[in-house]
């Protein structure tokens, strides 16, 4: 084939890409009522609006308290809902992951134990979990935990298999038994990378845990319902600026730990 | 002399060999992994809970997993509903991902440390972690004020993540590119356009699509429950309906094994894309 001929091919099949694109965002638009320039027409209203009414007066420092026991008892959750399913998932994905598995049945079971967990929405979890324990934190905290283990599982296994093989390779052939195996080799070696999926996830946490919030009427999220429904807009600004605040906190943390131990 | 820098970890303590190898990096992990085993078995004990009655409770949740998940049915919709629904869950997906990749491009081209001032560059850095630090259902539910509940809203507040999620991505993979292609075509008098289009967007498309993809699937798991949480439609709308309003777990169940088929689906080929692509 000669050059021009490659170009054209490539040409074509460029187009054929953004034709089949165009179609699918005109089909999508169609199925799901949006209109493109309603859209992009609302941002310029919304950047106003935001500019103007989500401010918080002195009204809504009133509601500081509230806001800032509820945002604690978002942190707390978050981080013992993340801590408790590393535990678990560090053992899951030890028996799941290619160096270190015991044999392929049990690997197979975790991997997909594991997919399930973690491709079920955690919407249908908070739904179904607060129709037995109702509107309190223990809910939050068990859809957190199931949803945080399924994901974790995954980045674990990921860095066992990056990161031990030789390691493993090596110990087994010193006849090391397989706990000494994971807790001497394994483990030291992925330690650091596993802590900062951990940082990861208490992140991502606690955004999660503002909408399980508002599904299950706990933490900072039920606030946020209700001051929205209450068209109290000082109140949701300074509840949506506590957020910003604490997960930038977090984000900016997690770097520095994640700086000094890689 | 060099043997003792060697052997600097290395001490004798009652006759056998031990080793030290604390550095910096190993005191942190630990202080870390102390801090965070207190605050947890601490923790529960910081959260005011209303009396639960564990052992009811649990006994429902078994009761209720149960009905979920081994007598799935459906009652109040239709498999074709499901189906439909499912569909646009998947629209307003593609939307938000598309739209906010080709935001996302334009920014990254004014990120990646390689094609742009640093100033420019750490503006969009800041700006993307002030939007990605609200969660995404306080923008959809903050769009909805103007453009009122729906589509409109739940997309643009999708699409705000997927920009600042790929934008990232974008740059990081912009980044890879060696030094030396771009400085060559900036030698022949080539544009800045011109760099972009035809050395920085054919030698990172695979990267860029792959993150595309990877995103996509997320944003089905997102645009599931922007359906349940601000009524926008699609499939987390009816998983709502059928367990807080009809108390239908049998259909609950139904749905959550829709999505999930769905969901698996999109994950393996997400990992097929990236496998097959980043190998090349």
């Amino acid at each position: 084939m000669t050059t021009t001929n490659f170009l054209r091919m490539k040409k074509w099949k460029m187009t054929g890409i953004i034709v089949l694109l165009l179609v699918i965002v005109y089909g999508s638009s169609i199925i799901t009522d949006f209109d493109l320039l309603k859209g992009v027409a609302s941002i310029p209203g919304t950047i106003t609006w935001i500019a103007t009414n989500l401010i918080p007066d002195a009204a809504a420092m009133e509601n500081l308290p509230k806001v800032l026991s509820r945002l604690w008892e978002t942190i707390v959750l978050s981080v013992i809902a993340s801590t408790t399913a590393a535990i678990c998932a560090f053992f899951f994905a030890i028996f799941g992951s290619k160096t270190t598995q015991i044999n392929r049945t049990i690997a197979f079971c975790t991997r997909f134990i594991a997919s399930v967990f973690r491709n079920i929405p955690i919407v249908a979890w908070a739904l179904v979990l607060v129709i037995s324990f109702g509107h309190n934190v223990v809910t939050g905290y068990f859809a957190l935990f199931i949803s945080t283990f399924g994901t974790l599982v995954r980045m674990f296994m990921e860095t066992i298999d990056e990161a031990s093989a030789d390691g493993v390779e090596a110990l087994n052939a010193t006849g090391a038994t397989y706990f000494q195996m994971v807790f001497k080799g394994v483990l030291p070696d992925t330690m650091p990378q596993m802590l900062s999926w951990l940082f990861y996830m208490i992140e991502t946490n606690i955004r999660s845990a503002t909408l399980i919030g508002l599904l299950t009427g706990t933490g900072i999220g039920y606030l946020f319902d209700l001051h929205y429904k209450r068209l109290d807009y000082g109140t949701l600004g300074l509840i949506t600026l506590s957020i910003i605040i604490v997960v930038i906190a977090i984000e900016f943390a997690s770097n520095k730990v994640r700086r000094m131990i890689l | 002399m060099e043997h003792t820098s060697l052997l600097q970890g290395i001490y004798l303590k009652n006759g056998k060999i031990k080793t030290r190898t604390m550095t910096k990096a190993t005191i942190t992990v630990r202080v870390v992994i102390i801090f965070l085993s207190i605050f947890t078995l601490v923790g529960p004990f910081l959260l005011k809970y209303s009396a639960i009655d564990w052992p009811t409770a649990l006994f429902y949740t078994l009761d209720n997993l149960k009905m979920m998940f081994l007598q799935p049915a459906f009652n109040q919709i239709t498999f074709a509903t499901a189906i439909t629904q499912i569909l646009i869950t998947l629209a307003l997906a593609f939307l938000s991902t598309i739209l906010g990749a080709i935001l996302s491009f334009f920014l990254a081209i004014n990120t990646a440390k390689n094609l742009a001032p640093a100033g420019l560059s750490n503006a969009i850095i800041a700006f993307n972690s002030v939007i990605r630090a609200v969660p995404t259902v306080l923008w959809v539910l903050i769009f909805a004020i103007v453009a009122g509940l729906g589509a409109v809203a739940a997309v643009l507040g999708m699409m705000l993540h997927t920009m600042a999620y790929l934008t990232k991505a974008y740059a990081e993979s912009f980044e890879e590119i060696e030094e030396g292609t771009i400085e060559a075509l900036r030698a022949a008098g080539a544009s800045w356009w011109h760099i972009i289009f035809h050395c920085v967007l054919p030698q990172s498309a695979s990267y860029l699509v792959s993150w595309t993809f990877l995103r996509f699937e997320t944003n089905y798991g997102v645009a599931i429950a922007m359906g349940a949480a601000a009524a926008a439609g699609g499939i987390g709308f009816e998983l709502f309906m059928s367990s807080s309003f009809y108390y239908d777990l049998y259909e609950v169940g139904m749905i959550t094994y829709c999505a999930l088929i769905v969901a698996i689906v999109l994950e393996i080929t997400a990992l097929q894309i990236k496998k097959r692509l980043m190998a090349r």
